[in-house]
């Protein structure tokens, strides 16, 4: 390595940067080439412009409609594999439950990153963004009830008392048959 | 359906223990559990040494156990255990080849095989009234090809065939009220002298033709001042009683059938005359004789003149002379000096020829000799060498030969009395126990050997090398504390007054001590032990103190004579304190209150009605004035049929009174009618149980809160009639009534009566239940009942909200005067066995289920899962039910050959079965004992909480290790092939 090392630093003679990340011409030796402009396209025809931003911002909601309704399909999802999953503890009933918990959760926490895309100071995203929250609560809600189907919410008394000891007696006695 | 997690688990783990068949593999026999065979304190023992080959000695005990031992090292060729009513009288051998005995008071003779100890034939010998009995197997008594053993018992003499035990003749006596003292033999005659007394003041001596049962001639003669009883023959035609008023020996000649007295007042043979006493030994021409103190030899001249020859101190015991070369015969006395004893063995005819004189250093806690059997050999310089057998006073049997001890039998383990626990000291930094360590290398040998075994790869060789590791696995014989809390020590109290700290790892016995009295007096050189309690068990303060143990004794026999109290270090075995506590012991209760070095607070109750507090100390009492009104105790009186409940009332006045004295007042009574009822079982719950839930869950998400309080007394009674054996009565006399009754207040909280039932009543309470155990005459089978007890008064506590913030009274102090309304549920199922005993597996939380630990009658244990008589058991559970453990409702419960846990061996004579809770959840210390002791450790719901002894940590380890290589030759590789990809 050593060797290869110092072959590499003892080749390097001269070299050529092709970048240049400078845009004003007067700082540079070199003219521009015939034809190549530096104008950036933004400051282009404005007229256009503004019908392409409508119609982006018009695509931008569709899409966030979308995505706020994509936990439908999900929740419609769940629910059949909850309805295959029985109401027995075992591993699969307890997997589905959970990920159909864990799902909404993490798909309410990235609420904000699931929309990211469409912020637009245009797009109206607080109708998708409720959409989505409901739909994604509802979700939570249907693991809740599975999670309570399954015997696995403490919803009785029975889950608060069964751990708790037997009472302290005042009264202490002892006794018996007499010693013979 | 619905459950909270952590119960959702708990019932996992129960589900996957379902339908316990608590088994074992062969190979685990011997790796938890132990089993020491004993036989009791020796009551006769006969030498067999004529013949070449096995030498051995035929013993019975007073534990009803006939034995064969080896004369070479103390084991049992053969033993048998009769039961308890069928004491022993006598034993013997005849013919040579079969061992005698004879039991029941005379009225079953039984012959066994000598070699194997196989019975030959048994015979069962009318029997009209209770007597004395005698057994006497005649040496050269021979009558047609027959040779009678001759047997008084029950007011007949019998003549029984030593061959096939049939009754050759038989006289009766009964009429006369003819009590057979002696049957002696003249040599070289068929003619048999058989002499009586009547009515303690006749001797009669009737002379009887051993080949029919004629009676040749009859003589008797009356003699005015009565006799005692007590009699010695001293020779062929002569006997000695003491007379009723034990100061006048009555030399009896009976010389060709006439009878002839002669009296010597003990006063001409001695100057301080006082009670004489005649000493058991058979000592020909002479006699014992112990007068106030001191043992005298008197030898008995021509004309019954009668003259002492020598005398003895005190504390001697004597064997039964023997014969030995050229027509002498001898005996031997052992006594005691300081920490020896001298064994002698002298001549009969002359008291100065010693044939032996040895010292043997003796253990001091194994008291005084009791008994001598001497035996003789001839040694290689043709003269004579004696072994001597002796009994001590902690009943334990030792054999002495040549000036040693060859081997010795800690008997005294046949008879435990009472039994509790005791911790290991802790493992201390400064102990060094790296011998009994494996190192590195052999404990990876080890495991290598398990693996192999595992795969089915091991050798015969290698199998047995596993097998041996198993028994001595690391440190399970250890003397300190494990972190599962596998070792412990079972301290047992025995009859004999002696404490012996067992190991739960291999049984061995730590430390042995024999109580003494601290006042040395007369009248109670030895206290006898009543029984045992934890007085000290050190955990959260005072760590650096020794736990130990309250020994309970008495001076004398009857229930007013003054206790002894003794304080026992568990981890030395040494007494702290012994003290005479100048008061009689009734009862002892150990209360729930410890002072600030952990002793536990015990009252002791006495005859008068009083109560006292030990230990005496100001903070004691202290502690017990704080709690003064909430302390109550209740007395059994059985034979009234009476409970009585008491609280306390104030100190003590008089004179002999101290502050730690308090008196009582009664406050409530119980009667049971005596003509319907006879109190034969009473029981409470285990102090020292631990319950974990107050709460019962049902399948339905329903709670039912158990009534767990110990405050509670089961009384079982039946009627008058049937307290006798079962079948004395038809079932329309007999009726069982069990009783719950509250201690405090006297109050019955529940009565349960079972019509045509009858005792003897087996139970166990534990928890919120109660199973017993009876007769039931009507359908000629044993029943199991079980009575669980749930409180009503809490059962509104069922808003989750409430509960969930706390706003309950569930875990609030309960007194028993606040009136409980409680409700049992109650089921009976029918159960093929006789029972000895029952007890309940217990566990340091209490969440582990629970098993019935059934002492049945063939002297094994059977573990019962508790699941097996549940209330809630019907006849088809549902789905729910099924999944939440219940069976579905059986007529009897099943005895399933696997559960039983003392698989093939037998605790002979089983009286008790004692649990202790180890400090792992899963699993609980199981000790039984009886005539022998048998220990081993269960897990009532398989081990769920740790590893098995199998689990192969070496394989473990490898796999790891293979992971481990594994990932790095991968990483290594495909750090290759990315550089190599790079270059390319």
């Amino acid at each position: 390595m050593d060797k290869g090392k110092a072959v590499m630093g003892a080749g390097r003679r001269w070299a050529v940067d092709f970048s240049d990340q400078s845009t004003v011409p007067s700082s540079r030796d070199i003219l521009d080439p015939p034809g190549f402009s530096r104008i950036s396209p933004e400051q282009d025809d404005s007229a256009t412009s503004r019908q392409k931003k409508d119609a982006e911002a018009n695509w931008k909601l569709q899409k966030a409609w979308e995505v706020a309704q994509s936990p439908f399909k999900n929740l419609m999802m769940m629910g059949f594999m909850m309805w295959m999953a029985g109401n027995t503890v075992h591993l699969f009933s307890i997997g589905i439950t959970f990920s159909a918990l864990w799902q909404p959760l993490s798909a309410l926490q990235s609420v904000g990153k699931v929309f990211e895309p469409f912020k637009d100071n245009k797009v109206e995203l607080l109708m998708p963004k409720l959409v989505f929250l409901a739909l994604n609560l509802g979700g939570l809600a249907l693991g809740i009830w599975k999670l309570n189907t399954l015997g696995l919410l403490p919803t009785h008394a029975s889950d608060w008392v069964s751990s708790l000891p037997p009472p302290q007696e005042v009264e202490h006695s002892g006794g018996g048959f007499a010693f013979h | 359906m619905a459950m909270a997690i952590r119960v959702c688990l708990l019932l996992l783990v129960f589900l996957s223990s379902a339908i316990v068949s608590f088994s074992l593999y062969e190979d685990q026999v011997g790796l938890m559990d132990w089993h020491q065979r004993y036989i009791g304190k020796v009551k006769h023992a006969v030498f067999h040494t004529q013949k070449t080959g096995r030498k051995r000695v035929i013993v019975s005990t007073e534990e009803n156990v006939v034995a064969s031992l080896d004369l070479r090292h103390g084991e049992i060729f053969w033993r048998h255990v009769l039961g308890t009513k069928d004491a022993i009288d006598g034993v013997d051998i005849a013919l040579g080849k079969y061992v005698i005995t004879l039991s029941s008071q005379g009225s079953m003779l039984r012959a066994w095989n000598l070699p194997d100890g196989q019975m030959v034939w048994e015979t069962s010998l009318h029997s009209a009234q209770s007597s004395k009995s005698l057994l006497s197997v005649p040496i050269n008594l021979k009558a047609d090809k027959d040779y009678p053993i001759l047997v008084f018992g029950g007011g007949y003499l019998h003549a029984v065939s030593a061959i096939d035990g049939e009754v050759l003749w038989k006289k009766d006596f009964t009429a006369e009220g003819f009590e057979v003292q002696r049957v002696l033999q003249p040599p070289e005659s068929s003619v048999i002298y058989v002499l009586g007394f009547l009515h303690s003041s006749e001797a009669v001596v009737y002379q009887i033709d051993s080949k029919t049962g004629e009676v040749v001639a009859q003589k008797s003669m009356v003699f005015p001042g009565g006799f005692s009883g007590e009699i010695s023959s001293v020779s062929s035609d002569k006997v000695v009683v003491l007379d009723s008023t034990r100061s006048i020996l009555v030399t009896i000649g009976f010389l060709d059938g006439d009878i002839s007295f002669h009296k010597t007042p003990i006063s001409d043979l001695v100057e301080d005359s006082g009670n004489a006493e005649i000493l058991s030994p058979l000592l020909s021409d002479m006699l014992a004789v112990k007068v106030s103190k001191r043992t005298m030899f008197v030898r008995v001249g021509g004309e019954g003149k009668l003259e002492v020859v020598d005398s003895l101190s005190d504390e001697t015991a004597m064997s039964d002379s023997l014969p030995v070369a050229d027509d002498q015969v001898a005996f031997a006395s052992v006594h005691h000096e300081g920490s020896k004893i001298h064994l002698m063995v002298k001549l009969v005819d002359d008291l100065d020829t010693v044939l032996l004189r040895e010292s043997i250093q003796m253990d001091q806690h194994r008291g005084r000799v009791h008994k001598v059997f001497i035996n003789n050999y001839i040694k290689t310089d043709r003269s004579n060498g004696f072994r001597a057998l002796i009994v001590m006073e902690d009943h334990s049997l030792l054999l002495l030969q040549q000036g040693a001890i060859v081997w010795s039998r800690e008997e005294g383990l046949a008879s435990v009395t009472d039994v509790t626990t005791a911790e290991l000291p802790v493992e201390k930094d400064g102990v060094s126990v790296a011998k009994v360590e494996h190192t590195l290398v052999d404990w990876l040998k080890g495991h290598v050997l398990k693996l192999k075994g595992s795969l089915l790869l091991a050798s015969p060789e290698d199998v047995a090398a596993i097998q041996e590791m198993r028994m001595q696995s690391s440190g399970r014989s250890k003397l300190t504390r494990d972190h599962n809390g596998f070792r412990k020590l079972f301290i047992a109290l025995t009859r004999a007054g002696k404490l012996f700290a067992l190991h739960t790892g291999d049984g061995r016995i730590v430390w042995s001590m024999l109580l003494n009295s601290p006042s040395k007096s007369e009248a109670c050189e030895r206290p006898s032990g009543i029984s045992l309690y934890q007085w000290q068990v050190p955990h959260h303060h005072a760590m650096d103190e020794n736990p130990s143990v309250l020994v309970v004794g008495r001076c004398g026999s009857d229930s007013s004579a003054p206790g002894v109290l003794s304080l026992v270090d568990v981890y030395t075995g040494k007494e702290i304190s012994s003290s005479d506590i100048g008061h009689s012991v009734v009862q002892v209760m150990p209360l729930p209150f410890t002072d600030s070095t952990e002793q536990r607070l015990h009252l002791i109750a006495d005859t008068e009605g009083h109560v006292h507090l030990y230990p005496k100390t100001s903070e004691a009492l202290s502690i017990f004035q704080r709690e003064f009104q909430n302390v109550y105790w209740y007395t059994v009186e059985g034979d009234d049929g009476i409970i009585r409940g008491h609280a306390m009332k104030s100190s003590c006045a008089g004179e002999t009174a101290d502050e730690y004295c308090f008196t009582t007042r009664e406050l409530w009574t119980v009667v049971f009618p005596s003509e319907s009822e006879k109190i034969i079982s009473t029981l409470t719950r285990k102090p020292n149980e631990v319950v974990h839930t107050q709460a019962k869950v049902s399948t339905d998400q329903d709670v039912l809160y158990k009534y767990v309080s110990r405050n509670l007394l089961f009384v079982a009674t039946v009627s008058p009639k049937g307290a006798g054996e079962i079948g004395s009565v038809t079932p329309e006399e007999s009726a069982l009534v069990v009783y719950l009754i509250d201690t405090i207040t006297g109050r019955i909280l529940h009565r349960l009566s079972h019509q045509g039932c009858q005792g003897p009543v087996h139970a166990v309470f534990s928890e919120n239940w109660v199973v017993y155990h009876y007769f039931n005459l009507r359908a000629h089978k044993y029943e199991v009942t079980v009575v669980e007890i749930y409180d009503q008064s809490r059962a509104e506590n069922k808003n989750v909200w409430k509960l969930v913030l706390g706003k309950h009274n569930l875990t609030a102090p309960i007194s028993s005067y606040s009136r409980p309304e409680m409700f049992t549920k109650s089921q009976s199922y029918f159960f093929a066995q006789s029972v000895k005993t029952i007890a309940v597996t217990s566990t340091a939380k209490g969440i582990t289920s629970k098993q019935l630990l059934i002492g049945t009658i063939g002297d094994q244990i059977l573990a019962l899962d508790k699941r097996f008589v549940d209330p809630r058991r019907t006849l088809n559970p549902s789905q729910a039910e099924k999944e939440e453990g219940i069976i579905p409702l059986t007529d009897s419960l099943p005895i399933i050959p696997q559960s039983y846990i003392t698989h093939s061996l037998k605790v002979e004579g089983l009286r008790g079965i004692v649990t202790a809770p180890a400090k792992l959840e899963s699993t609980t210390h199981v000790f039984a004992y009886g005539v022998d002791l048998f220990y081993t450790r269960l897990a009532p719901s398989k081990t769920y909480d740790s590893l098995t002894d199998d689990f192969s940590y070496a394989l473990l380890l490898i796999t790891i290790v293979a992971l481990v290589a594994a990932i790095y030759i991968t990483w290594v590789i495909s750090e290759k092939r990315e550089l190599s990809e790079k270059w390319r």
